[in-house]
């Protein structure tokens, strides 16, 4: 492996994965390549692995068998895990890839600037004054600089997303992972979250969305992958996903998931 | 008239007795309470932990401490341990076996406060490069403490009840000091209800403590 120029080729590479829990095999052999600033749009039913393959990304998951490259460099699940020296890698790449949650896990013990502070001062050991300046420049950015000494219960869900995906950015990330970041939220609130991401994909954030926003993955999207029981059934430019679905189980989801008309509801313009 | 004026002055020859027991017995409870929080810390992490050479000395512990009465306890430590050369001083005695006692509930309290965290949040710890100690100790520690105040002062007042049993290892706490004087006087009646006083004042300060406690941090958690 020449780790030379790690801007050079795909930002992340996954080859062969698999993930098992038990007898069940959740990840049935996934390749993907994602290039940097690329959108990549993951759809498909519940259960069929794709907060799974996410969480193998920033190692919560160790896959079973398997590779992935992040940068250039293989991830060695078992010296990440294992080892001492492993554990401050782990530190790295888990500051490089930033996360996103359905249910937005903001400490509710800690106000919404120190959400936002926490991992910088504390796992990056960026000085506290200058994690509390970039901290209040990004609530500044998402326009909630007057609740940065609220705590977090005190916001709206879809204020606590916002402020979810802004902790994550804090730790300046290479790529942003979103598993279902607007399921949980009242429908009225899911236009300002997708908002955020529209605008980080317009910088050029590379991002993995795992979504049901239809909306989403057609218009921000620049790929769009169909999980279908631990495998990757269709995998297409995101206008060519809609129009023209090759796999009968694709076509049955979008069937199924574009007869309740989310693609106009949710439409981000 | 004058008649109650000197009943009521026949008890101020034990006021100072009085403030010199209570003062015991609230030492003897806040390092009780510290032992037992430590102990109850300790029983907790071993307890959860994945390796069995600490789960299963834990499990012994709580099993132990659960199934005998707090008052054999004592007698174990204050009698038992000099037979096998351990001669402790009542008072070292007394708190160490009310504390230890007590900490098998602490770490009960602490497990059931651990298991209220939804597994999200030491997972967006871990998702922002926390390790597990960082994570403990920023994220599930400060949480699990806030829900586990309210259970921990119910503890805590037990404790304080509890520190009349050594009345009957020479510690001249409360309980021990108000049989002294029964003993010189010959009125129970009286002085079992002013010690019962003297410790209502003590458990009420901490049941009101617990309540305010709640209502503060219920507001965010
Ligand atoms: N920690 C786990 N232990 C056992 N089974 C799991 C675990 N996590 C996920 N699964 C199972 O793996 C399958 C895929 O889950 P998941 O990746 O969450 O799917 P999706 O995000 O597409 O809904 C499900 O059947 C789920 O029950
Ligand atoms: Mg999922």
């Amino acid at each position: 492996m020449n780790p030379g120029s790690p801007t050079e080729g795909p930002l992340l590479r996954i080859e062969q994965l698999h993930k098992s829990f038990g007898d069940h095999e959740v990840l049935k052999g996934v390749s993907l390549s994602v290039a940097k600033g690329e959108v990549i749009a993951i759809v498909g039913a519940s259960g069929s692995g794709k907060s799974t393959l996410l969480r193998c990304v920033n190692v919560l998951e160790i896959p079973t068998s398997g590779r992935m490259y992040f940068g250039g460099r293989e991830i060695d699940y078992h010296r990440l895990t294992q080892s001492r020296a492993g554990a401050r890698e782990l530190a790295e790449l888990r500051a490089s890839v930033g996360m996103v949650f359905q249910s937005y896990n903001l400490w509710p013990h800690r106000t919404v600037l120190e959400n936002v502070t926490e991992a910088p001062i504390h796992v990056k050991g960026v000085p506290r004054a200058d994690a509390i300046a970039e901290a209040e420049s990004l609530l500044e950015s998402i326009g909630l600089s007057d609740k940065r000494n609220e705590y977090p219960a005190r916001l709206s869900g879809g204020q606590q997303q916002r402020v979810a995906i802004v902790r994550a950015l804090a730790m300046k990330p290479e790529i942003m992972l979103f598993d279902e970041v607007t399921s949980a939220l009242d429908p009225e609130l899911v236009g300002e979250v997708l908002d955020l991401m529209t605008v980080l994909a317009s910088q050029d954030m590379t991002m993995l969305v795992v979504t049901h926003e239809m909306g989403f993955a057609r218009h921000v999207s620049h790929r769009v992958i169909f999980v279908h029981e631990g495998e990757f059934a269709e995998e297409a430019p995101a206008r060519d996903f809609f129009t023209s679905p090759n796999h009968p189980a694709t076509r049955q989801f979008l069937g199924r998931i574009l007869r309740d008309d989310q693609v106009e509801r949710h439409d981000v313009h | 008239m004058d008649g109650i004026f000197e009943y009521l002055m026949s008890f101020a020859a034990y006021v100072p007795g009085y403030a010199g027991a209570f003062v015991i017995a609230i030492e003897v409870a806040a390092v009780t309470i510290v032992i037992s929080w430590m102990c109850g810390l300790v029983g907790v992490l071993a307890k959860l932990s994945r390796y069995r050479v600490l789960r299963y000395p834990a499990e012994f512990y709580i099993w132990f401490i659960r199934g005998t009465p707090q008052l054999v306890q004592v007698f174990l430590v204050y009698f038992g341990l000099p037979q096998v050369g351990l001669n402790l001083d009542p008072f070292v005695a007394g708190a160490l076996a009310l504390g230890v006692g007590s900490g098998a509930y602490v770490a009960e309290i602490f497990r059931s406060g651990l298991l209220a965290i939804p597994k999200g949040q030491p997972e967006s710890a871990h998702a922002l490069g926390m390790n597990n100690a960082l994570t403990f100790r920023r994220v599930i520690f400060p949480q699990m403490i806030r829900i586990v105040v309210p259970a921990l002062t119910n503890e805590a007042i037990n404790t304080l009840k509890n520190t009349s049993l050594l009345s009957t290892i020479t510690i001249m706490e409360l309980t021990l000091y108000t049989q002294a004087v029964i003993a010189a006087t010959f009125r129970p009646f009286e002085f079992y209800v002013i010690v019962s006083v003297l410790y209502l004042l003590i458990t009420t300060v901490l049941t009101q403590f617990a309540k305010w406690y709640e209502r503060r941090y219920a507001l965010y958690l």
